[in-house]
């Protein structure tokens, strides 16, 4: 550096040496970043007391003093991002995958709007002809919203104010029940809409029902021709009648989103969790293998057969584990017995998680099965990123 | 909405209607990622600045401060702010705005990808498993029919 008044001459050579020079070249400074810093930013260790290190660092400017770069670009982005999908259960709608290289932020984003902003349909309005059973009309109405229904909601039109219940946005169900338990699988659905007679002055017209279909649904939505809308399962209870009991009534669906009314949410539930890492620190063998072993309520830990009768531990299935820390607890969480010399406790397990890689489990409720909802969920993000863009044009 | 000053535009507060935090806090980290592209004259840069100023320039934040809040529970609305190093604030909220819904793009690129993959892969074991247990059927059966042959013989 120079100093104040002391005037340095910069001849060509410098310069030419100058645009060559790389800093990150010479072999003094060491690349990257030094590894505790590394395992700060990856990794959330779950220490015997709390976990640490637990946010992610957001800043892109944060490692700059060391030469890292650490922003997410588009393009560092798309090499390192990767979804493995681990299981798809057999009825098709529970999805298992892992999600790696990712912010938690925009994982996050996801799952809030897989629970509350992807739309379905579900009752809104229950009209009740004749219950005699002892679940009270408000009751049966509440346990009516919550029935799912297998109906695509992309072929229908939200439902304002205003507007009156028609083929495109309403779906029509009865139900009429005498029996002693009372099933999803009763509920009717009914295509040309409301058989409900709303009271009529002159009985020279056409009697005004509930809704007001202009044809029946099996003609606009040729899908449902053949097979018709019923709701998700056919065997939810929805009240017991004892002798004499009946229900009758009627339950229009509408569409909506989670955020009006969790009826509306199409998971049962969308969670994610980051992926577990299990690290011994040391090698663990014989008594203390089998101590480790045992304290495991998961049976994250195997033991190995090293020969001549000695044993080690292994992490076999770090995937299992739930951070209860019982793995890192004094003495695994055993009680010494007083009296006994107590050996000087060394923590030889390191319980971490990565912070990229999140296993995120989306249980649909039936009415799409749970890949196309992940899908929607993340249209849905780029539609919001786009009303915003629009707004700032 | 957005809440600037006049006189300076590299500095302000918008407030986006209808949303919470699940694109606040997404938008959010997209802004904490915003760079100036590396470009300067590196004639400027003489042999004997090989400090720390160095490294920074290389990589040189375009936000100074970013962060949201939500003003109260029962408002539908969330406050973005936006600080910069002399971007127009505007720009940059667009600008990552613009690089999550492509970030967007690509994961649902990748998920379509894996899902039809692991579908194929199911179908492919399915099948499999299918052909063995025909198999095994078959090989039964031949079995007790030569069983049967055996007994007819013996009778």
């Amino acid at each position: 550096m120079t100093t104040k008044g002391e005037k340095r001459i910069v001849s060509e050579e410098d310069k030419i040496f100058a645009k060559n020079f790389n800093i990150m070249d010479h072999p003094d400074i060491p690349t990257g970043l030094p590894p505790h810093l590394q395992l700060q930013r990856t990794r959330v260790l779950c220490k015997n007391d709390a976990p640490i290190h637990t946010a992610s660092v957001s800043y892109s400017g944060a490692y700059n003093a060391v030469g890292v770069d650490n922003s997410v670009k588009l393009e560092n982005f798309s090499e390192n991002f990767k979804v493995d999908v681990i299981e798809i259960s057999k009825d098709g709608m529970e999805l298992t995958f892992d999600m790696i290289g990712i912010d938690a932020a925009i994982a996050n984003a996801f799952r809030r709007i897989l629970l509350a902003e992807l739309p379905t349909m579900a009752f809104e309005k229950v009209f009740i002809a004749n219950n005699t059973s002892i679940v009270q009309d408000e009751v049966l109405a509440q346990r009516m919203g919550l029935v799912p229904i297998a109906a695509d909601p992309k072929l229908f039109e939200y439902l304002s104010e205003n507007d009156q219940p028609n083929e495109k946005n309403t779906i029509v169900f009865k139900l009429h029940a005498k029996c002693a338990k009372v099933l999803t699988e009763q509920l009717i659905w009914l295509p040309n809409g409301s058989d409900l007679v709303k009271e009529s002055g002159d009985s020279n017209s056409k009697p005004k029902t509930y809704t007001s279909f202009s044809r029946s649904q099996k003609e606009s939505f040729p899908e449902f021709a053949d097979n018709p809308i019923t709701p998700s399962y056919p065997d939810i209870l929805i009240a017991k009648l004892g002798p004499g009991h009946e229900i009758e009534l009627e339950a229009h669906a509408v569409k909506g989103i989670g955020k009006t009314h969790a009826k509306w949410s199409p998971v049962a539930t969308a969670w994610y969790r980051m992926l577990p890492e299990v690290i011994l620190l040391g090698e663990v063998e014989d008594e203390d293998a089998e101590r480790l072993v045992k304290a495991c309520p998961e049976n994250v830990f195997d033991i190995e057969d090293m020969g001549n009768g000695r044993k080690r531990a292994t992490v076999a299935r770090p995937r299992e584990c739930t951070l209860c820390r019982q793995c890192v607890r004094q003495n695994y969480g055993e009680e010494v017995n007083k009296g006994v010399e107590e050996k000087e406790w060394i923590e030889n397990v390191s319980l971490r998680r990565v912070k990229n890689h999140f296993i995120f489990k989306i249980e649909s409720t039936g009415s799409l099965p749970p890949d196309v909802l992940f899908t929607e969920a993340v249209k849905i993000l780029e539609d919001k990123c786009e009303r915003v863009i629009a707004n700032l044009s | 909405m957005e809440h600037g000053s006049f006189t300076n535009d590299s500095f302000a507060s918008f407030t986006l209607a209808e949303e919470d935090h699940t694109l606040a806090n997404a938008v959010r980290f997209m802004l904490n990622q915003e760079l100036v592209n590396a470009v300067f004259d590196l004639d400027l840069v003489s042999v004997y600045v090989v400090t720390n100023h160095y490294y920074l320039q290389l990589y040189s934040p375009r936000v100074t401060f970013a962060g949201y809040s939500i003003p109260h529970p029962s408002l539908e609305c969330v406050n973005v702010r936006v600080q910069t190093t002399g971007d127009p604030a505007r720009e940059v909220l667009k600008d990552a705005c613009q690089e999550l819904m492509l970030m967007n793009r690509h994961v649902r690129s990748v998920f379509d990808k894996a899902v039809s993959e692991f579908k194929v892969e199911q179908a492919r074991l399915a099948a499999e498993e299918e052909k063995k247990k025909k198999a095994e059927e078959e090989e039964l059966k031949k079995q007790r029919d030569l069983l049967a042959s055996m007994d007819i013989e013996s009778d």
